[in-house]
């Protein structure tokens, strides 16, 4: 009875996610569904983040960086074009193996590069890989240090990614192809493809959530929550903290680096601009101002802040906007927005739900 | 004589120049309530640490069931059945009364990231059974009636009490008490009693750091005494309490 309760706000996501796009294509203001689509794959970040920070309590100002290692190895592989090699063996294999793309861009030029599908696969692995080893020695330091040390490490992919030639320098990469998936759906940003993308989007945020909502109500979820709350406990109490503080970090990279492969392959480009370290503070920012330990509050402040974002309602003052509610949130609600005593009630009948 | 369960062998830890443990050896018989009392700053809680792996020794040896397990991992030493509560509680102080019992299951249950996130049957079966036995300590220490309760919000002698009722569900061999009567009033301290002595009776051994002198002499079978560092005496409570050393220690040079 308690378990099933816990997807209670499961449910009345899907009625409000269908029922914006009704309002939305009866009013006619089908094109918003594209920012909430956007707003919908950077939200995969701010749910793995959440995990992070909320519940196992380590911070990251590097996420930016999962995110884009995730899209640009995405977008790299599958405009790579081996048109070129298309006859040697290894291309040959490759093709009868179903691993490559033929398609022609948007001059008519003919490319052979891989598959979305393996360009996922390879993007994860990747990402897993590399987050693992960032995360073996800076996952020991603790609070300011693990920022400063995570900080270093989008820096450091901020400038790869501007020097290294096939990652499009300053451009970043464009003319991405869409992301076949089953059955005619396409991961796709044309204006015809706008209400299947919204609903594509969606059920990956959906299947993250039930995954993240499992997994704080489980055994481990409990162990990381007593990890945050008490490491010296924790610890005498069986709980590896280093390996489960690890694993956490590496989970959330991926929900990040799933969030960046499709919002590549849904743009068709991916560009520098979110791999700056303005991109892991908002990202951090958005989890705070949901509430740190809230996965629906942080994935409700996901989708609104970046739905106005994208919207440019903040203007050129939108990183400026990010920053100011940062400020606010560590000055008047360091527990996050529904920890505020005004704000208990709310947070009684939001946050006990994902708690179970 | 009955079978060691822990052994320490010539422990030696200083912080600076502080000798904080020196040459400490002390041996704990299977199913005994052992004692380790002493003046504060005597090494107590740092021999705890050394013991239970939180800190390292400098020199010695730490000797459980026949196995050494020196400067372990206190993760693995916790798995092996040693558990601990703290001079200070250490709840988990935003989590249940049942969740923070739930977490003492921890070591004794396996489910992991994976199970964790797709819920399979298992991964809830075993959830839903590691809440009926944590239900179940919480009905034994009559603290059921708090048990969907933050942590945070009990009385604090409750909360010692769900530390050890934590403590309990991860099914120790060996518990070790750091002060578990400070600050719990005349009928608390004589529960905490009977508790400890029925955990005895199932066979649980106790190591216990206290100052509440009549909790210690009424309870342990053994009572080790400390000061600056260094063991000075080791008997049963009668022997402990004419042995001159300890006297002086705690009552000065006149009483001796």
């Amino acid at each position: 009875m308690m378990k099933l309760k816990i997807y209670r706000p499961v449910i009345a996501c899907v009625v409000l996610v269908v029922l914006l796009q009704v309002v939305l294509s009866v009013t006619g203001a089908i094109y918003y569904m594209t920012q909430v689509t956007m707003a919908a794959y950077y939200a995969l970040v701010v749910i793995g983040l959440c995990l992070l920070m909320g519940y196992a309590g380590q911070i990251s100002l590097g996420h930016a960086g999962f995110f884009a290692i995730g899209g640009y190895t995405s977008g790299a592989l599958t405009t790579c074009n081996l048109f070129a090699y298309r006859d040697t063996s290894l291309v040959s294999w490759f093709r009868s193996a179903g691993l490559v793309l033929e398609w022609q861009d948007i001059y008519g030029a003919d490319i052979v590069s891989f598959s979305p599908w393996v360009a996922l696969v390879v993007a994860l692995i990747l990402t897993g890989l590399i987050a693992f080893l960032i995360g073996l020695p800076v996952i020991r330091l603790k609070g300011q240090y693990l920022a400063m040390a995570t900080l270093g490490f989008g820096l450091i992919i901020y400038r790869v990614v501007l020097g290294v030639h096939v990652f499009g320098q300053a451009d970043g990469i464009s003319n991405v192809p869409p992301f076949r998936l089953m059955g005619g759906l396409e991961v796709n940003g044309r204006p015809h493809f706008r209400v299947q993308n919204y609903y594509i989007a969606w059920a990956v945020v959906i299947v993250a959530m039930v995954l993240a909502i499992n997994l704080v109500n489980s055994r481990v979820g409990r162990a990381l929550r007593s990890i945050h709350q008490s490491e010296e406990a924790a610890h005498s109490l069986g709980i590896n903290t280093y390996r489960y503080k690890l694993a956490t970090f590496v989970l959330s990279a991926l929900f990040a680096a799933v969030g960046g492969v499709l919002l590549t392959h849904y743009n068709g480009s991916i560009g520098p601009s979110e791999v700056t370290v303005i991109k892991s503070i908002r990202y951090v920012t958005i989890v705070a101002v949901g509430g740190m330990a809230n996965l629906w509050g942080v994935l409700l402040m996901g989708i609104i802040l970046n739905f106005l974002s994208l919207r440019g309602v903040f203007g050129t003052y939108d990183d400026a906007v990010f920053g100011a509610i940062l400020i606010a949130m560590m000055l008047f609600a360091p527990d996050g927005l529904l920890r505020m005593p005004q704000l208990r009630m709310l947070s009684s009948i939001v946050s006990r739900r994902s708690h179970g | 004589m009955a079978n060691i369960l822990l052994e320490a062998r010539n422990l030696y830890r200083s912080f600076g120049g502080v000798h904080a443990v020196k040459d400490v050896s002390i041996q704990v018989p299977q199913g005994a309530i052992k004692a380790v009392i002493g003046p504060n700053g005597a090494g107590k809680t740092t021999l705890f640490n050394l013991i239970a792996g939180t800190i390292l020794p400098h020199d010695g040896a730490v000797i459980f069931q026949g196995k050494a397990i020196t400067a372990w991992k206190p993760h693995i030493i916790a798995g092996m059945g040693i558990a601990r509560t703290f001079q200070t509680t250490k709840l988990f102080p935003h989590m249940t009364v049942l969740e923070n019992v739930m977490v003492g299951r921890h070591s004794r249950t396996r489910s992991g990231f994976f199970a964790g996130m797709l819920n399979l049957p298992r991964t809830w079966r075993e959830n839903r059974q590691v809440e009926t036995e944590a239900l179940a300590i919480l009905e034994e220490l009559d603290l059921i009636s708090h048990a969907f309760e933050t942590a945070s919000n009990l009385p604090f002698g409750q909360q010692r009490l769900v530390e050890f009722a934590r403590a309990l569900a991860t099914e120790p061999v060996l518990l070790l008490l750091d002060e578990p009567a400070a600050g719990l009033n005349v009928n608390e301290t004589r529960e905490l009693a009977k508790l400890i002595l029925k955990m005895r009776d199932r066979g649980v051994t106790c190591l216990i750091v206290e100052h509440n002198m009549s909790l210690v002499m009424n309870i342990s079978d053994d009572v080790v005494v400390l000061d600056q560092g260094q063991k000075i005496a080791e008997g049963s409570p009668q022997v402990i309490q004419k042995n001159p050393s300890v006297i002086r220690i705690y009552l000065g040079d006149n009483y001796a």
